[in-house]
């Protein structure tokens, strides 16, 4: 009925987040890594900001396309109140009752899995790193 | 069948970009997650009709599936569009600011 509200509206503030997280962030730190073929690299590492446009891309888009899912069914219409839900109380108990499972479960979802890639992308860093014979140099 | 085709629509741009990647301008990355994102929240949709209909969610009406099946190919034309939007806007490889300012002399040139 209106389940995709509840991820579009975390989109809102992941959007908001990630904002504020990369207007605090410096110049991406970059890591010099020798590998054992004796090849050297300059990496740089994911800044958290981008990884937060991860989520935002999962939630906006996931949102979007279940608006129009939305719209093809007939419960979102280009008019106030704009949910088809929302002209009578019993609808909207329904729709609202339906938020907060359907709605909250598919946010939860999302976030757990970006969670995931997060942790796996973290992983794979470390692990790249401790791949290299040292580290020369950490810049700012 | 809509989340069905949206997570063969993700697979395939998941292939795609992690064959085009790193050195891909094309932002295949954002489509991949925009039809990531509505897979998982079709799934969560799937697995709440499921508990209810039990075995019946497997065997829909031929009408409701064909319907379905449209409203699929449409969330994946969607997704395109949008990506396209995204693509043109933010301009990655700068073909549309090209075609906007032709390029007349180059400082330094006579």
């Amino acid at each position: 009925m209106a389940c995709f509200i509840v991820p579009a509206a975390e989109a809102v503030i992941t959007s908001i987040a990630t904002k504020v997280v990369k207007s605090k962030e410096d110049v991406p730190e970059t890591l010099k890594v020798q590998f054992d073929n004796e090849k050297t690299e300059v990496v740089e590492k994911v800044p958290f900001s981008r990884k937060l446009g991860w989520l935002n891309n999962l939630l906006w888009g996931g949102s979007a396309l279940l608006a129009f899912e939305h719209v093809w069914h007939g419960e979102v219409v280009p008019w106030f109140p704009f949910l088809t839900a929302a002209e009578n109380a019993a609808d909207t108990a329904e729709m609202l009752n339906e938020m907060s499972t359907v709605g909250v479960t598919m946010a939860i979802l999302v976030t757990a899995i970006w969670l995931g890639m997060v942790g796996v992308t973290a992983a794979i860093e470390r692990k790249t790193l401790k791949a290299g014979k040292y580290r020369i140099r950490e810049e700012e | 069948m809509t989340l069905l085709i949206t997570v063969f629509a993700a697979i395939i741009c998941t292939v795609i970009w992690y064959i085009k990647a790193p050195k891909s301008k094309m932002k295949l990355g954002s489509l991949c997650l925009m039809y990531w994102g509505a897979s998982l929240m079709w799934l969560v949709d799937a697995l709440f009709e499921y508990s209810e209909l039990h075995s019946e969610y497997f065997t829909p009406a031929p009408m409701d599936m064909l319907n379905d099946s449209y409203l699929g190919l449409s969330v994946v034309a969607l997704g395109l569009i949008i990506w396209l939007v995204i693509v043109l806007i933010k301009d990655p490889k700068g073909v549309v600011k090209a075609t906007l300012f032709k390029k007349v002399t180059t400082e330094g040139e006579a």
